[in-house]
């Protein structure tokens, strides 16, 4: 259920990023679809009711404790990449940004339909 | 191994974070410490060629940690991407003194090596993303570099593909993560051997197809290319028709297609239709095209279809159990035109951008009779041409002759008709190129032309000097088996990748 809400936002944003004329509303688009991908990343690390995965000296007392820590903590991965992921899409952001800023300078529109100097 | 793998990575990203330090007033000294740092990077790759190895980084063992795999595939990527850069940044010495901000864009363009590199040497699937949006980013701002109209157009054009392209390769890497449990490429390899597809595995699979075909600009979602490349600066458009759609897109797709999912018939014949479409299309809009560097992007994406295509037909052959030698004889061919398009590409659109400074226009009707003033590009421009369109004894020719036989012995006589027909359309659009730029009436405005001098014409001399010697590489058996080989065994092999690298 969670996993098909979470699939949904990323088709929000790909038809945002795909019908929309205003060059903004496509950076936004882009981004849902960012925060989509990121969301299910961590929703595959998530375990209901788990413990952060931070090990200490309790935990490696014996190998039940280790095992039980092992079962009921999340997995820590996809929060890292998640983080990573969240690094570069800032640097995306700020390029598309820029972009749109410089665009907007030089045809005084934001609209797409109207900024067509290249065909063919 | 001699060469200690992360330096591919370390030393661009290094000098790319260590030239804008130089200044406005250090420009020239930026440009040489580039230009090193280019040629270390092509001897370092001429130094790997035959070895292969596995890096671990921080010494964790390798499902833990990330590690570096370097076999015959990636050693002649990285070989291609040497090339390439190191005659393109020659030539950017020259060039790029007509903009401003020099040692910006000899950062942009080393980080973007960087990535590439990145891309070729990884094998962690995560880690092969984090490089690949590295070379992207670089080379989006690259494309916008001269800030005008047409180029902040093409580069917000690309900028929004390119990141819905890296949006899909993430989520395919998650849904991987969360079928497999992994991130390393061959233990991922492993978990699918063992227990199967499923749809979410078949789902990420589209994915990558998706997300890889986009950095590929293979037709139907090529619609970026045809913008981004002929607005870019002309060493740029080199970079990018030459080594970056390759990297990141066919590299990186053969890699997941092969080593890590394993070839099956229908993504050997969606690979033969995406090639075909993409062969055919892009060279039919490439003769309609009046802007030299527009057609000659159009004319990359047929000459990508042809790589495409090879590699599928590879894939299809070995899906269906048919003889290994066609098989892996159809690899060859779509490996070593890969080889051979990034070295004529890239050429071709250096003498593009050496007629551009020189006349200062892009349109094949405005020039004309230019053989007299620029001798040197004509030249260089003129082997390029017979090398794409495939006249003996320059590269493109064997390699085309290769994916002919490949096709014909394994009895698709139909593919190998349009590998034919397709290669005439080529010959129409280059010789297309060569009427309006070299022969004809010189126009009036044209009469002072000069040619470019300097470090432009080595970079272009030293990239044509290949194009005549890149037959070799097939018809010297010592070579062949130096350098094709190996990336042919990588791709052959399939699903023992994972055993290969856990064995190194």
């Amino acid at each position: 259920m969670l996993y098909a809400l979470c699939f949904l936002l990323f088709m929000i944003g790909l038809y945002c990023a795909v019908v929309k004329k205003n060059m903004v509303k496509i950076v936004v688009g882009i981004l849902i679809m960012e925060y989509a991908v990121n969301l299910f990343l961590v929703m595959l690390g998530y375990r209901h009711g788990g413990v952060a995965p931070i090990i200490d000296k309790s935990h490696l007392e014996s190998q039940a404790a280790l095992n039980n820590f092992v079962s009921s903590s999340v997995d820590p991965l996809p929060q890292a990449l998640v983080l990573t992921a969240i690094v570069i899409s800032l640097g995306s952001l700020a390029l598309m940004i820029s972009l749109c800023i410089r665009t907007y300078e030089k045809y005084g529109t934001f609209d797409i339909t109207e900024i067509r100097r290249l065909r063919g | 191994m001699s060469i200690p793998l992360p330096a591919f990575i370390a030393i661009p990203l290094a000098t790319a974070f260590l030239l804008p330090m130089f200044g406005k007033r250090g420009k020239d000294a930026a440009t040489v410490v580039a230009n090193i740092a280019t040629i270390l990077l092509l001897v370092f790759a001429i130094s790997c060629i035959g070895e292969s190895g596995v890096y671990e980084i921080g010494k964790w063992p390798i499902p833990l940690g990330i590690n570096l795999v370097l076999d015959g595939l990636s050693s002649l990527l990285l070989l291609a991407i040497g090339v390439v850069s190191a005659a393109v940044m020659l030539f950017s010495a020259g060039y790029m003194e007509q903009y401003t901000a020099k040692s910006k864009y000899l950062s942009l363009f080393l980080l973007m090596v960087a990535g590439m590199n990145g891309v070729v040497l990884s094998g962690d699937i995560f880690n092969l993303f984090v490089f690949l949006e590295i070379a992207s980013l670089a080379s989006y701002a690259l494309v916008g570099f001269g800030c005008g109209h047409e180029e902040l157009e093409a580069s917000f054009k690309y900028t929004v593909l390119g990141t819905i392209a890296s949006i899909f390769v993430l989520f395919a890497i998650g849904l991987v993560y969360g079928n497999t449990g992994t991130l390393n490429m061959a233990y991922i390899s492993k978990a699918i051997q063992s227990s199967g597809m499923n749809a979410g595995l078949g789902f990420a699979l589209a994915l990558f197809i998706v997300g890889f075909g986009l950095k590929a600009a293979l037709v139907p979602f090529h619609a970026w290319l045809p913008d981004a490349h002929p607005s870019a600066p002309a060493p740029i458009s080199a970079m990018l028709s030459g080594v970056l759609i390759k990297s990141l897109g066919v590299y990186a797709l053969a890699r997941v297609v092969f080593n890590v999912f394993g070839v099956s018939l229908a993504v050997g014949w969606l690979l033969i239709v995406l090639g075909i479409l993409s062969m055919v299309f892009g060279a039919f809009l490439a003769i309609g095209q009046w802007d030299i560097k527009r057609l000659m992007a159009y004319s990359s994406i047929s000459q990508i279809g042809y790589v495409v295509l090879g590699i599928g037909l590879g894939a299809m052959l070995l899906a269906k159990g048919a003889n290994p030698a066609w098989a892996s004889l159809a690899i060859l061919a779509g490996l070593f035109h890969l080889v051979n398009h990034a070295v004529y590409k890239s050429l071709l659109f250096l003498t593009s951008g050496s007629l551009e400074k020189a006349t200062g226009t892009r349109q094949l009707r405005e020039m004309g009779g230019l053989a007299q003033r620029l001798p040197f590009t004509r030249t260089t421009c003129t082997i390029a041409s017979a090398s794409i369109v495939g006249i003996p004894p320059f590269s493109g020719f064997w390699s085309k002759l290769i994916l002919v036989m490949a096709a014909i012995q394994a009895q698709y006589y139909w593919i190998a008709a349009i590998i034919v027909f397709v290669s005439l359309c080529t010959l129409i659009m280059y010789l297309k190129v060569q009427r309006y730029v070299f022969f004809g009436e010189l126009p009036e405005n044209l009469r002072q032309v000069k040619e470019n001098g300097g470090s432009m014409l080595i970079g272009m001399v030293f990239l044509a000097c290949l194009c005549v010697l890149m037959g070799l590489l097939v018809l010297v058996p010592g070579l062949r088996d130096s350098i094709l080989e190996p990336a042919v065994r990588v791709l052959m092999d399939g699903l023992k990748y994972s055993d290969i690298v856990a064995g190194m």
